[in-house]
């Protein structure tokens, strides 16, 4: 049924990370009005990093996982019912449970989900598994501690690598499909993500590079992993790792400029309409948001990791509480964390369009280095290898958008030489502006 | 050149007692070059960026006068910041990555918090015992009667340095803490005094590593000894003598300091040492105040492996840099009302156990020597005094701390 419009206010759609800290900024930047915030999963918002890490791993149980509150929010909350459409002509929001929400102001923190495998009656096979939420997590730990046969883990992606991580530290079998030569390629490119190849084969992983999967076979149960070469692999286990699409099918009705790739906003985080005009009540912040990044040129961008969903989300509540004559631009240094095979991987920047590759600290054999990329001459993103305390000097320059390579003469600097980065050729659009794909953090 | 009558006028032991508006004229130059082509800085901002930066080095200092030994070793330690030694066996403290690293992490393995954790209850029993030496007195003197003899005793329970050979330690640690001041200007006899001190302990230190692999007791040396064992890693036995005597010397003279300099504030704050009393749980935050407000280390000095540029300003290749922590501490671009003692504000980030790379190893140990005595001294000492503000100072501008600290008492608890 349908009920009495909620009283007006200021909705949070999206009960995650970006939704949590949103609604903290605006009720320390002063808005003492209603607050809504609605979220798909039953769950208060908790933090995603340590699923494919700690909880895995068996370290740390799914539900431990809740973020704690940093502010007294005083908000209602709608969990576990998803908003299905926006109308955005009436400000009313439509929830599962037949609830229908007005707001004067909407932040949309949807976030985003895990591409499913494509075959719906395969990905529905059970021992078919991906790893986004808590609730995946904990079925994938619960089946892992099973100890399956052979864990099939489609996607060399960092979500992907963690998992073969924590798989083989659990002792399972594993094996590895991507269709690029490395893993890791379209976030860190071939020259990186050989070494995590390295810790593959080390960790004895099977790694089948250049490959893709057919199809995913079995009888209620997934049985076999068929690969385009012809060849078949035995699993009992499969996850399907094959990184996100953003969370906006609800707004398929509004008119806005939303896709599989994001919401597109503009520099100050507001919406924009099919036909590009911004929506000056309507928001968007986090891994849905689409927009245009200041420090790499105002390329339309939709960053899926955590420092972004803080920091946008502040951003946006700010803004949303400003005069329109006082909507700030949104700039943000992109930047991540994974760790897998015992190493700590740090990165900052975005390294889509590399053209080089240059090892500034440490050694990519000893697996402990620190490594810029550079594009027509300039510093454009750096990851390191165990070696984050350096980060920070090379995410200055970076920002800054000093030359390639940006610091000569350090300690343990060995003779720099410009390398090709190994980026794969792009894909054709699956979704477009997405950075380092598949990531979390 | 006006920044360089400054960063003199740090050094002059005259300012000792309060160099703080000197390192507020310092900031308003935040990269200073001195005449002597050293650079200060001092801005928090600046250091911060500074010691995240991989062109500081920490090696292959510029050269001295001083004579050399010709013993490398011993050359690190009594020419500590000046002489170009070999880098070999050098302690982590003037190392950089990749050697410090490895040295380092030999350390902080054997320095976790359990170890740390495990001191909890010597160090009280030392502090009541030391306090209840003073019984019967009306005056404590705080550096001789508890700041020095503490942490010694502390590090010889760490390393692992039997009860009997404590005084002996004491007195060679005593004797070789007025070499590791980068200031220091020892006379001769001083710097052979320091020699045949360091020969001595060097040589006992040898045995007790010998002894320690034999007869592992628990202890830190024990473990640094026992490493390499099953084929891991291993120390060398010079590294591990450097190390040992690096962490006597470094833990002992900056706790001195850390627990002096932070009764002269209490008893210079008594609303503050009243609260400290009633509210024990505020120790933590008074003490990194205190870290921040009267730091036991005020600069160290590195290298630029290459041109810097910082706030506009390039430092070149091979500049030495003072990066003058306690002036960080102060600078009111980072911290609201620097110049007041207050252990409520919410930013406490100080630079009082340096920052980066060089990141006090000892911090944890620190801390808890210091909650535990100051706590002990504000509970027992009945109506406590200072006798003289300000004290006398020891003459170290960098190891600063007073030379010994007088307080009247009426009785003790």
């Amino acid at each position: 049924m349908s009920g009495t419009p909620e009283p007006l206010g200021i909705a949070i759609v999206g009960a995650s990370l970006a939704g949590l800290r949103g609604a903290e900024a605006l009720r320390l930047n002063g808005y003492d009005g209603p607050l809504s915030i609605v979220g798909d999963e039953p769950y208060r918002p908790y933090d995603r990093p340590p699923l494919s890490k700690h909880v895995l791993a068996g370290e740390l149980a799914a539900g431990a996982t809740q973020l704690p509150n940093l502010v007294s929010l005083d908000a209602r909350w709608h969990l576990g019912q998803a908003a299905i459409k926006l109308d955005r002509e009436a400000r009313i929001i439509a929830l599962a449970g037949g609830t229908a929400l007005s707001f004067d102001r909407l932040l949309i923190a949807t976030g985003a989900q895990a591409r499913p495998w494509p075959d719906p009656e395969a990905a529905r096979l059970s021992g078919v598994h991906t790893l986004r939420g808590r609730d995946d997590a904990a079925d994938l730990r619960a089946a892992l501690v099973k100890n399956p046969g052979r864990v099939v883990i489609v996607g060399a992606g960092l979500i992907g690598c963690e998992a073969a991580s924590c798989c083989r530290d659990l002792g399972l079998p594993v094996t590895l499909i991507d269709p690029n030569p490395t893993p890791l390629a379209r976030s860190l490119g071939g020259a990186i993500g050989g070494v995590i190849a390295g810790c593959l084969r080390d960790a004895g992983v099977d790694f089948r590079p250049g490959t893709q999967v057919r199809a995913l076979e079995g009888d209620g149960a997934v049985r076999r992993v068929a690969l385009s070469n012809g060849a078949a692999i035995d699993a009992d286990l499969v996850i399907v790792a094959l990184g996100a699409v953003r969370a906006t099918g609800w707004l398929a009705a509004a008119a806005l400029m939303a896709d599989a790739g994001g919401v597109t906003c503009d520099g100050a985080c507001r919406v924009l309409t099919a036909d590009g005009t911004a929506v000056p009540e309507i928001y968007a912040a986090g891994d849905v948001a689409r927009w245009p990044i200041p420090l790499y040129d105002g390329r339309l961008v939709s960053i899926e990791h955590w420092g972004n969903a803080v920091e946008q989300a502040r951003h946006a509540a700010r803004n949303m509480l400003a005069a329109p004559d006082d909507q700030r631009p949104y700039d943000h240094l992109p930047a991540f964390w994974s760790s897998q095979f015992g190493i700590n991987i740090k990165a900052v920047g975005l390294t889509e369009g590399a053209d080089s590759l240059a090892v500034v600290q440490g050694s990519l054999a000893a697996r402990r280095f620190l490594a810029v990329y550079g594009q027509a001459g300039r510093s454009i993103a750096a990851v390191s290898f165990d070696e984050a305390r350096w980060l920070p000097a090379y995410a200055e320059r970076v920002a800054a958008r000093r030359p390639f390579p940006p610091i000569r003469d350090a300690n343990d600097q060995p003779a720099i030489t410009s390398l090709p980065p190994g980026f794969p050729p792009p894909r054709a659009a699956r979704h477009h502006g997405v950075a380092m794909g598949g990531a979390h953090g | 050149m006006a920044d360089d009558t400054l960063f003199s006028q740090v050094l002059d032991p005259a300012n000792r007692a309060d160099p703080y508006p000197l390192y507020a004229r310092l900031r308003e130059t935040p990269v200073a070059r001195q005449s002597d082509g050293k650079v200060v800085v001092s801005t928090h901002a600046a250091i911060r960026s500074l010691v995240f930066d991989p062109r500081l080095s920490s090696e292959d200092l510029p050269p001295s006068r001083r004579p050399r030994t010709g013993n490398p070793l011993k050359d690190w330690f009594l020419n500590p910041l000046k002489d170009r030694v070999a880098n070999a066996h050098r302690p982590l403290i003037f190392r950089d990555p990749p050697a410090h690293d490895a040295l380092r992490g030999f350390v902080m393995a054997e320095f976790g918090v359990e170890r740390v954790r495990a001191l909890h209850g010597r160090v009280s029993s030392l502090v009541d015992a030391l306090i209840e030496n003073c019984r019967g007195r009306d005056e404590v003197c705080l550096v001789e009667d508890l700041s020095y003899p503490l942490p010694v005793a502390v590090i010889c329970d760490l390393l692992g340095v039997p009860e009997a050979d404590e005084p002996q330690f004491q007195a060679w640690a005593t004797q070789l803490a007025t070499a590791l001041e980068p200031d220091a200007r020892g006379d001769e006899a001083t710097r052979r005094a320091n020699v045949a001190a360091f020969d001595a302990i060097a040589s006992y230190m040898r045995a007790l590593i010998k002894a320690k692999r034999r007869h592992p007791t628990g202890d830190m040396l024990s473990g640094l000894a026992a490493r390499g064992a099953s084929g891991e890693a291993r120390m060398g036995e010079v590294d591990l003598i450097s190390t040992a005597i690096l962490l006597l010397v470094a833990g002992h003279e900056t706790t001195v300091n850390l627990i002096t300099n932070g009764m002269l504030t209490l008893l210079r704050h008594p609303d503050e040492l009243e609260r400290l009393k009633s509210e024990p749980a505020r120790a933590p935050r008074v003490i990194e105040e205190l870290l921040r407000y009267e730091p036991p280390v005020h600069f160290r000095t590195r290298k630029a492996l290459g041109d810097i540029d910082i706030g506009g300003t390039i430092i070149p290749k091979g500049t030495a840099i003072i990066l003058l922590f306690a002036a960080a501490n102060r600078d009111p671009a980072r911290f609201a009302d620097p110049d007041r003692f207050d252990p409520d504000r919410p930013d406490i980030q100080h630079f009082g156990f340096g920052g980066g790379l060089h990141y006090c190893v000892g911090a944890p140990l620190a801390r808890i020597q210091a909650e535990i005595a100051l706590l002990a001294l504000c509970r027992r000492l009945h109506d406590p005094r200072l006798l003289a503000d300000p004290p006398p100072y020891r003459p170290g501008a960098s190891l600063r701390g007073p030379e010994m600290l007088g307080i009247s008492i009426t009785g003790i608890t």
